[in-house]
């Protein structure tokens, strides 16, 4: 028999969970939905900020339908490791660049998968022409535009129905 | 009631006349012709169907399952409810004569009804419970006999309860455990002794556990795997609330071979199959769902603590809901009666509860207030009531 009282998760993820959620959730609010003390919960969501559990707290946008042009390109990049910091020098450098949202090492033919943001696609493609394969290190790069967006982070880019539940129900 | 002297056609049923309207629709009407109502009146999930039953569905419907399946169920489906039985309960079904495929457990419990019940026999119904207890026994030609259940007990029904209710016509007793309306579930302690006293009296135990994924607190106890339980236990189970499956219309019976037999004889004449599109997506959910099943557990969890300690702030006195997504607080302080608070909350601050007393007279100084809603909304449902009690009680 499978134990289904440990199928909640523990209380510790429990602020993360509903955080990972909506962030706007209150402290109090937690405590409630939790069982848990005020200062408790507080102390909680205090202990993962200065831990970096919590990186920190942001919206997320639809920038399109905000009217807000901007464009993605994910680039698939090729790199010669160095001798003791394999990858990681060449990663790091790519990384400080603002445009630059995410940056991952990746198993198969490339080795850095880098996912950049940018106003238009000129602004793109000369980031990618004139900083990133001028990189020492660099060996070659791929770049994929990104024509639309389905879903992010969990959440869907498509138009979703209203609850169209009856108001009152057995 | 409807006028019985029409003059375009015969009179209808006497049974079907008589039997009363569902408390639940009146207030449907109301709340339907008015904006901006935040529901708490809702019987049924807020999540979607997880896509992975949805999408399994669909490329059965592609592949062209289009057909009828065995009177009993795809067998595929009734094997993989035998093996989560036994894995969840120890209980050990047999696919090919215990279970029954089902359109819901609302199908079930009529043809458990139909298939146990000559006419004037009794069965005993806890309340306050689920709406279609009463008339499923009328529509058989039985007797409702009602044994009210208390919230200083969680609302568990009580073998001194039941005695002095049993007759030498009674043949079954109902049990809705977790609970929609209270939430309340029993113990397998406290089940016991029901299941010796069904065994001293010779009844069946009828109990619908279409809840029993939906416990916050302990461990659900499904009746059959009781000692003495198995024989003359049948458990209806579904898909609808744990897998968010309401719309899908499936749900399964399991009980002693001649009991699903003669419930199958009923259902191959009247219903045939349930939907073979919902079997398949029904199989995905046993199969695969245990992760969505989890999560949204975690936030029925979540919202039950919210809205329970913000109706006693307020001042409603709520007992502790340990399954189910239901909150029943005591409206007594409010010095309304049930059917009048839910109304003059709708109408006052468009906020839709379901009064008590649409699960019996039991419930007569409580509302139901669904959970299976968005934070938001229980927090804004909240607030106006709180505006409410201030108005109502100055
Ligand atoms: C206690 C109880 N039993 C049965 C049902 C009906 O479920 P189904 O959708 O499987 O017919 C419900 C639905 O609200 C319920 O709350």
């Amino acid at each position: 028999m499978i134990n289904l009282s440990l199928m909640i998760s523990e209380p510790t993820d429990e602020i993360l969970s509903i955080l990972s959620r909506d962030a706007r959730v209150t402290a109090e609010q937690i405590a409630k939905m939790t069982g848990r003390e005020l200062k408790e919960v507080k102390a909680a969501i205090e202990a993962y900020e200065k831990s970096g559990v919590i990186k920190r707290y942001k919206a997320i946008i639809d920038w399109e339908k905000a009217g807000v042009e901007k464009v993605l390109a994910f680039i698939d990049v090729q790199v010669a490791p160095a001798r003791e910091v394999g990858f990681d020098k060449v990663a790091f450098r790519i990384s400080r660049f603002p445009e630059v949202m995410s940056v991952w090492l990746v198993s198969g033919t490339h080795d850095l998968r880098v996912l950049v943001q940018g106003d238009n696609l000129r602004e793109l493609g000369r980031f990618v022409a004139e900083k990133l394969s001028t990189i020492e290190g660099i060996r070659a790069t791929e770049t994929h535009f990104m024509m639309r967006r389905y879903k992010e982070d969990n959440d869907l880019f498509v138009d979703s129905d209203e609850d169209n539940r009856l108001l009152v129900t057995p | 009631m409807e006028s019985e002297n029409s003059v375009s056609h015969p009179a209808l049923s006497r049974t079907v006349l008589e039997l009363p309207p569902s408390g639940i629709r009146r207030f449907f009407d109301i709340a339907a012709a008015m904006q901006d109502v935040v529901s708490l009146g809702v019987g049924e999930p807020d999540f979607a169907t997880p896509w992975s039953i949805r999408e399994a569905a669909i490329y059965s419907i592609e592949r062209g399952q289009t057909t009828y399946t065995s009177n009993y169920g795809l067998l595929e489906l009734r094997r993989a409810i035998s093996k989560h039985l036994m894995r969840l309960y120890e209980v050990e079904y047999n696919p090919d004569t215990e279970i029954l495929v089902t359109v819901g457990v609302s199908e079930a419990l009529d043809l458990a009804m139909r298939s146990i019940l000559d006419p004037g026999d009794e069965v005993i119904v806890p309340e306050p419970s689920y709406v279609s207890y009463k008339p499923c026994i009328s529509l058989a030609g039985g007797q409702p006999v009602v044994v009210e259940t208390k919230a200083e007990d969680g609302f568990a029904v009580t073998v001194e309860a039941l005695e002095k209710h049993c007759s030498k016509k009674t043949k079954a007793i109902i049990l809705g455990y977790p609970s929609n309306p209270t939430g309340g579930c029993m113990s397998a302690e406290q089940l016991q002794k029901i299941v010796d006293f069904a065994r001293l009296k010779n009844l069946f135990l009828i109990s619908d556990e279409i809840y029993d994924r939906l416990v916050y607190e302990g461990t659900h106890c499904c009746v059959a795997s009781l000692p003495g339980a198995y024989e003359r236990t049948l458990v209806l189970n579904g898909f609808s609330k744990a897998y968010a499956m309401t719309g899908w219309r499936v749900g399964y019976a399991c009980g002693p071979a001649a009991l699903i037999s003669a419930m199958m004889k009923i259902h191959a004449y009247t219903m045939l199959c349930a939907p073979t599109a919902g079997q398949k997506a029904a199989l995905e959910a046993l199969n695969h769902a245990e992760n969505s099943v989890r999560e949204m557990l975690e936030q029925y969890n979540q919202r039950r603590l919210l809205i329970v300690n913000g109706f006693n702030e307020m001042g409603l006195s709520c007992h502790i809901p340990k399954g189910a997504f239901y909150a029943f607080p005591s409206i007594a302080s409010s010095g309304l009666s049930s059917e009048a608070f839910a109304e003059k909350l709708l109408y006052d601050q468009r906020v839709a509860v379901v009064p008590g007393t649409a699960f019996g007279a039991a419930g007569s100084s409580f509302i139901r207030c669904s959970y299976a809603t968005s934070l938001s909304n229980i927090n804004l449902a909240l607030e106006r009531i709180a505006v409410f009690l201030a108005k109502i009680r100055c």
